[in-house]
């Protein structure tokens, strides 16, 4: 896949429309997301973010019965359009999922996973990804001194920065978060937005969560879904001091969703 | 079913405590007004004394305003709602201090007679008062068109005090014995003029509440 990166935007979807099945789940998606922003996705349980969200790396082609019209441009090339290969597409977007789910296997062996699949053997090139990856998470202080112990024995915010090391450890372009933090505890939770904030210098973070301090507190841009609709995309300072949509400002407040 | 019922309630009780502030600010104000008229010492003591309550009430919207902050992360309208409960609540603040000066106005001039009839001075401060009155309507009713309303009114409050001002220090060469009592009165019509503007800030903080928008209506 050939990568301009002369643009702002990494993503632009244009008129995307999404069916499973009859049920027609996302309908005329307009969303460009920007480099190096923070893009949170909101809105109520069944809305549409997760189904979006699994749009932009196609792992929502793995649900059976699902059709898609209109565009998906990453970096100018359209992934609906031809035949994209997943793996180099997914190595471009990451994804991070509710609960860490490190692989059974050693700490070390989890983050040079992908790095692995990708042809690297050396061990000095897979030693090298593995601190820097750690790094990012700030994990490595943590597990420096165990790298080759299992890392299911590690905690739930810890296998979760894990995981999120992981998907890094590929150097994405792009990483896609559904609600990582929704199992973790309030400090673990922090550690993990805190991460973001020094993530997005580098990367492209798309999150969906159902907290909306956490939209509000991480995010560069907030989008508002509703019965598969993008509602409103705006900058999450406006979002949350004054929505121009009454259904956004009635969801941010809490009088409905 | 409503998922929001505790802080509707603690955000009315908010604005309940500040309307009574408010009556209780503008109560002030027409005392310090008759006892400066009626040469009313004893009233005049009785509006300074009772300042001390407003000031609380100002302390407890405060921290009512804190606590819902704090315990409840409100965002966008509900948030400028609190906000701008703050604000109005240091404006209606300002309402009760200027019954103050009215009031130790009142004192220094004391029983002296006035020099002549006070007439025109009430008459602005009635305009002041209407205002007053629409600033605190079109707050507790988030109506921008009393709002708007109420801040037309500033510039004849303004055009009053102006040419009172000049026709009290007019005053000043013929009646020389009177010169504390017209600076005093002088006073008086600079604090009505200071209660129009606070009322004009009130209809502008209705404005940004109901709108999110910051006018500058005293231009």
């Amino acid at each position: 896949m050939a990568i301009s990166t002369l643009t702002r935007q990494v993503f632009d979807i244009k008129d995307l429309n999404l069916w499973y099945g009859e049920h027609h789940a996302l309908k005329n998606i307009n969303f460009p997301i920007n480099k190096k922003e923070v893009t949170a996705i909101i809105g109520p349980s069944g809305c549409g973010k997760s189904t979006f969200i699994k749009t932009l790396n196609l792992m929502i082609n793995m649900v059976p019965n699902v059709k898609m019209t209109g565009e998906i441009n990453i970096n100018g090339q359209n992934i609906l359009d031809k035949k994209v290969d997943l793996v180099d597409l997914r190595k471009l977007v990451g994804m991070v999922f509710q609960k860490g789910n490190p692989f059974p296997q050693s700490i070390f062996d989890n983050v040079a996973y992908g790095p692995r699949v990708h042809g690297i053997t050396k061990k000095k090139h897979l030693d090298e990804i593995v601190i820097k990856s750690l790094m990012d998470v700030a994990l490595w202080e943590e597990v420096k001194d165990r790298l080759h112990a299992p890392a299911l024995g590690l905690s739930g915010g810890q296998q979760q920065r894990l995981c999120i090391a992981r998907a890094l450890a590929t150097k994405p372009e792009v990483l896609l978060m559904d609600e990582p933090t929704s199992a973790l505890d309030p400090i673990s939770t922090l550690k993990i937005e805190e991460m973001i904030l020094e993530l997005k210098e580098k990367y492209t973070i798309v999150i969906v969560t159902h907290n909306m301090q956490q939209a509000s507190r991480v995010s560069d841009k907030t989008a508002f879904f509703l019965m598969g609709e993008l509602i409103e995309l705006d900058s999450t300072s406006t979002i949350f001091s004054n929505p121009s949509d009454e259904r956004t400002e009635g969801y941010i407040t809490g009088r409905f969703g | 079913m409503s998922t929001r019922t505790i802080f509707d309630n603690n955000l009315k009780e908010l604005k309940d405590l500040l309307l009574k502030m408010a009556e209780k600010s503008e109560h002030a104000i027409k005392e310090a007004m008759i006892a400066l008229i009626n040469q009313d010492m004893e009233k005049a003591k009785q509006v300074i004394d009772a300042d001390n309550e407003i000031d609380d009430l100002e302390y407890e919207i405060n921290d009512k305003a804190l606590l819902l902050i704090a315990r409840q992360s409100p965002v966008a309208t509900d948030l400028r709602k609190i906000n701008v409960a703050l604000k109005v609540s240091s404006e209606v603040e300002r309402f009760a201090d200027i019954a103050v000066n009215i009031a130790k106005s009142a004192l220094h001039i004391g029983n002296e007679k006035h020099f002549k009839e006070v007439i025109d001075i009430p008459k602005m401060m009635e305009m002041a008062l209407e205002m007053v009155s629409d600033s605190i309507n079109a707050y507790y009713s988030e109506d921008i068109t009393i709002a708007k309303k109420c801040a037309e009114k500033d510039d004849e409050v303004d055009k009053m005090f102006g040419r009172l001002i000049q026709e009290l220090l007019g005053y000043i060469p013929q009646n020389p014995h009177a010169t504390n009592q017209i600076i005093q009165l002088a006073f008086v019509c600079r604090y009505i003029e200071r209660i129009a503007d606070h009322s004009t800030n009130i209809a502008e903080h209705v404005i940004y509440l109901v709108t999110g928008n910051r006018v500058n209506l005293n231009a």
